[in-house]
């Protein structure tokens, strides 16, 4: 087993790295909920050196001029009118059910459709069965609310903006979706069924940021006799007779291999890496057609003290912190992005992860790491010169939070879609590699014909976030691919 | 305030550079659309049209076929990603029969490529493609674009045809050998001659911009009125391409960009075009699915059939035995071969009665005077094509 890795550094965007001089981030993601309890135990993570910085994080919604809301304490919420309180545990039991009648699918490789094998057939009926198991009154709750919008269903429960806010968010969290958009039940659903496969672990940060993870996963893999060689990005995957038999690095190295395993995004993998003319038309059509245009920019700061932000706690600061006042907050900000421009208020996730691990910032001085939700990649006015604006505005959405925050400012970053595309060599800048909406989960993840992991080129198969159950620091899609290809070699 | 009227709509019809000569000659005023232009569907009688093409010559507007160029770097290796035959073994100045899938094997359509150069091509097709073309270009450094409407074409068929040519004044044009293509004048005007036909006998394709349209029309007919020249409608090329046995879309096959239905689509391998497929050319659209197909085995075939009497076996189900009760297949075209004297038909018939000598029983349903009757015929499996003559093939044709 030998991994080819494009950059300096194993983990993709999920690595951690110094922006700043003494100050280092997480490129991504930076905080961890998604990775299953019981596969950090397999892979012996903590003994290859995981630490945790923080586990069981808090979220806290922000408004300004407004009380944070707390929505981290079981099934309630402090801060809440009686009406909102009662019906935040019931939404969240139900839900939470809900996810768990979902989550059995995503360690699971997903069926082919239109296909008579009973293995496929079983497969499905075991997926119907998972939800019929909710008992008639939830199936249809369940059935009635999975394709409507997050607006209507959070406008049936709640009066809080504030609350439908911070709920609407992680329904379009890293998606190509305002809270109006069809399917966004859909999308909410699926983040909370991924914590739940995930054990409902909470939120956790890594110390020494997410890179510290994939540091842990790399020394996992040599221990398990993997060689990985960094700086070595393929230029091409090598097909002999139809078959996948190797791969040319851009150095021009041939190495030869009895199956090429992608972790890079499925356009990359099919149209730049394999080419078209191994491929039918059709397939490159569907390819060439995922939807995975990035929306969601980090932006880094580096800060001489503690941000101000205003009425929060000591405990919340250390945790999630989201801004997005209200479901018309979101949306219109999610309109601008309709347009090619970025939200002139954007919704955000903020964290303040030195507070809990004090390796990322010099004694005493901070980091800010804030995923600043609409940046479209193709923005209409070139991310070139919008750079800096983009900076100014998020800069402005943040100081309305803690006000004197442009004051402790030491250096910022801005990574956008594009930069990622570029940093990371992921097609769109997108994080999951792909829109996980309807048409793009489950047998139809990436594309039909791809989605068992396997490509219609024998021997190369998939294994990344652009597969079945998708992106975000999850290893599952990793997990699953890894049990196709022992199948097709118990077979051979 | 003027208004804008768009009156386009009331004439939906294209109508071909050729039109006025052949409304001059349409005696029944009997005019189809073909993709979008209006045809002549019988000019006088069939017969006498029909009759043209084997024994004098016959001139057929061939514009509304549909024509796309192909150029550019990638050009080869789109079209034989595209197809299921090696282009690579297209020399210039020839011509290939080609047919293309979709990712499931299943017939999109069939067509003629004309190398017209070192990385120029032509595709000629019945049906519109421009959306699978392009889709099919994703990857591949090439321009398709669509020239229909800038070429104006016409088939020149039939036994005296090449002698007709000649007469007109295209010297040498005897010694192009079948799915060759030469550049001549006619009257100072260039013409593009392809030795292609849809009627399995001597013929040519002229292929020449429109604006030379009506004088190369009135040229060919005065070089051959001595040689029984006669403008054709598509009735009578229908006769001559089921002798010859060629298959016409949306009679013997739905594109399988079309189908609805599930098991409606038909592969190369069923339309028993297997000889298209070169599996051994490197990957083309629907060749893993092909492959998987070839490995199992056909599960029904396209076949010529000679039908007992001499009623065509129109849309006529087939069955395994006279008794009527196992149907193996169905007719797409039928008709009484003039000059094979033998009532024929092109039919999709289930494993294993596909094999040639096969007996099935046509179900025949005849009109006398409106009374309707029932017959069952027997059909033998024959070798396509039905009608075979060895001047299409001979060069230099004979002079006749």
């Amino acid at each position: 087993m030998l991994i080819l890795e494009a950059g300096a550094q194993v983990g993709g965007a999920a690595i951690t790295r110094e922006f700043a001089p003494g100050f280092k981030v997480s490129a991504g993601a930076h905080l961890l909920h998604l990775m299953p309890a019981d596969l950090l135990r397999t892979l012996k993570l903590e003994s290859h050196g995981l630490e945790w910085a923080g586990q069981r994080l808090p979220t806290t919604a922000l408004s300004a001029g407004a009380p944070a809301l707390s929505l981290s304490h079981g099934a309630s919420a402090e801060g809440l009118s009686a009406v909102d309180a009662a019906a935040y545990g019931a939404y969240l039991e139900r839900m939470r059910r809900f996810a768990a009648a979902i989550a059995p699918v995503f360690s699971k490789i997903p069926p082919r459709l239109g296909t008579t094998a009973w293995s496929d057939r079983l497969s499905l009926l075991r997926m119907a069965w998972q939800i019929r198991k909710l008992g008639r009154s939830d199936m249809r709750e369940l059935l009635r609310i999975g394709g409507m919008n997050v607006y209507d269903l959070l406008e049936e429960n709640f009066e809080s903006a504030a609350l439908k806010g911070a709920l609407g968010f992680d329904a379009v969290l890293g998606a190509n979706f305002g809270p109006r958009s069809p399917g966004t039940v859909l999308t909410l659903l699926y983040r909370l069924a991924a914590e739940s496969a995930a054990g409902n672990s909470g939120l956790s940060q890594p110390k020494g940021g997410m890179g510290a993870l994939c540091d842990a996963l790399a020394k996992a893999a040599g221990a398990a006799g993997a060689v990985i060689r960094t700086g070595s990005p393929v230029a091409s995957i090598v097909v002999e007779a139809d078959r996948a038999c190797g791969v040319v690095l851009e150095s021009g190295e041939r190495i030869g291999a009895r199956q090429v395993i992608s972790n890079a995004d499925p356009k990359t993998t099919f149209l730049k890496l394999l080419g078209a003319s191994h491929l039918d038309a059709g397939f490159v059509r569907r390819v060439n057609h995922i939807r995975c245009r990035g929306l969601a920019a980090k932006v880094h700061l580096a800060l001489n003290r503690l941000p101000p932000f205003v009425a929060v706690s000591e405990a919340a600061l250390r945790g999630r912190l989201l801004s997005a006042s209200s479901l018309e907050h979101l949306e219109h900000a999610y309109n601008h992005s309709k347009y090619g421009e970025y939200s002139a208020s954007p919704a955000m996730e903020i964290t303040v992860p030195s507070i809990n691990d004090a390796t990322l910032a010099p004694p005493g001085q901070h980091v800010l790491s804030v995923i600043v939700q609409y940046a479209p990649y193709a923005l209409k006015a070139g991310w070139a010169s919008a750079r800096q604006s983009f900076l100014e505005t998020s800069l402005d959405a943040l100081e309305a939070l803690a006000p004197g925050l442009r004051s402790c400012l030491v250096a910022a970053e801005v990574l956008t879609p594009a930069d990622m595309e570029q940093e990371f060599r992921g097609s769109g800048g997108h994080w999951h590699h792909g829109d996980l909406a309807f048409d793009q989960i489950l047998m139809v993840r990436p594309v039909p014909g791809a989605a068992q992991y396997r490509t219609p080129v024998e021997g190369l198969f998939l294994c990344g976030a652009g597969c079945h159950p998708g992106g975000g620091v999850m290893g599952i899609a990793g997990r699953n691919a890894a049990q196709q290809v022992l199948r097709g070699e118990g077979a051979s | 305030m003027t208004q804008s009227v768009e009156s386009h709509f009331t004439q939906p019809l294209l109508k071909t550079p050729f039109h006025e000569r052949a409304r001059a000659l349409s005696q029944m005023d009997s005019f189809i659309p073909w993709s979008g232009y209006t045809t002549v569907d019988v000019f006088t009688t069939v017969e006498q049209e029909y009759f043209a093409i084997r024994n004098a010559a016959t001139v057929y507007d061939l514009t509304p076929m549909v024509k796309y160029r192909v150029a550019g770097p990638d050009a080869l290796a789109f079209l034989n990603r595209l197809v299921t035959r090696d282009v690579g073994k297209l020399k210039p100045d020839r011509v290939a029969y080609c047919v293309w899938c979709n990712d499931l094997g299943q017939l999109i359509d069939d067509g003629t490529i004309f190398r017209l150069g070192e990385s120029e091509y032509r595709i000629c097709t019945a049906q519109r493609q421009l959306d699978w073309l392009l889709d099919s270009r994703l990857g591949f450094d090439v321009e398709v674009s669509e020239i229909t409407e800038q070429v104006a074409a016409l088939a020149l068929q039939g036994p005296t045809s090449c002698a007709v040519l000649k007469d007109a004044g295209l010297a040498g044009v005897e010694r192009l050998k079948v799915f060759e293509i030469g550049r001549f004048t006619l009257d100072s005007r260039a013409i593009t001659v392809s030795r292609t036909g849809f009627t399995g006998d001597l013929g040519y394709e002229l292929w020449m911009e429109p604006k030379d349209a009506e004088a190369n029309w009135d040229a060919l007919m005065a070089a051959g009125r001595s040689r029984g020249i006669r403008a054709i409608g598509s009735q009578a090329l229908n006769i001559a391409r089921i002798e010859a046995g060629f298959l016409s879309p949306n009679v013997d096959f739905v594109s399988a960009e079309h189908t609805i239905r599930i098991g409606t689509e038909r592969s190369p391998l069923e339309l028993g075009l297997g000889w298209l497929v070169d599996f051994n050319k490197g990957h083309f659209t629907g060749r893993r699915a092909l492959l998987q197909e070839q490995r199992r085995g056909a599960r029904r075939q396209l076949v010529g059939l000679d039908i007992a009497g001499n009623k065509p076996a129109h849309n006529a189900l087939l069955y395994s035995h006279d008794n009527g009760k196992r149907q193996i297949g169905n007719v797409s075209s039928a008709i009484w071969s003039p000059t094979c004297k033998r009532n024929i038909a092109l039919a999709m018939v289930d494993a294993p009665y596909f094999a040639i000598g096969s007996t099935v029983w046509a179900e025949i349903y005849l009109n006398r005077e409106l009374v309707w009757e029932r017959r069952m015929s027997q059909a033998q499996v024959v070798e396509r094509p039905f009608f075979a003559t060895e001047r299409r093939r001979a060069t230099p044709p004979g002079q006749f």
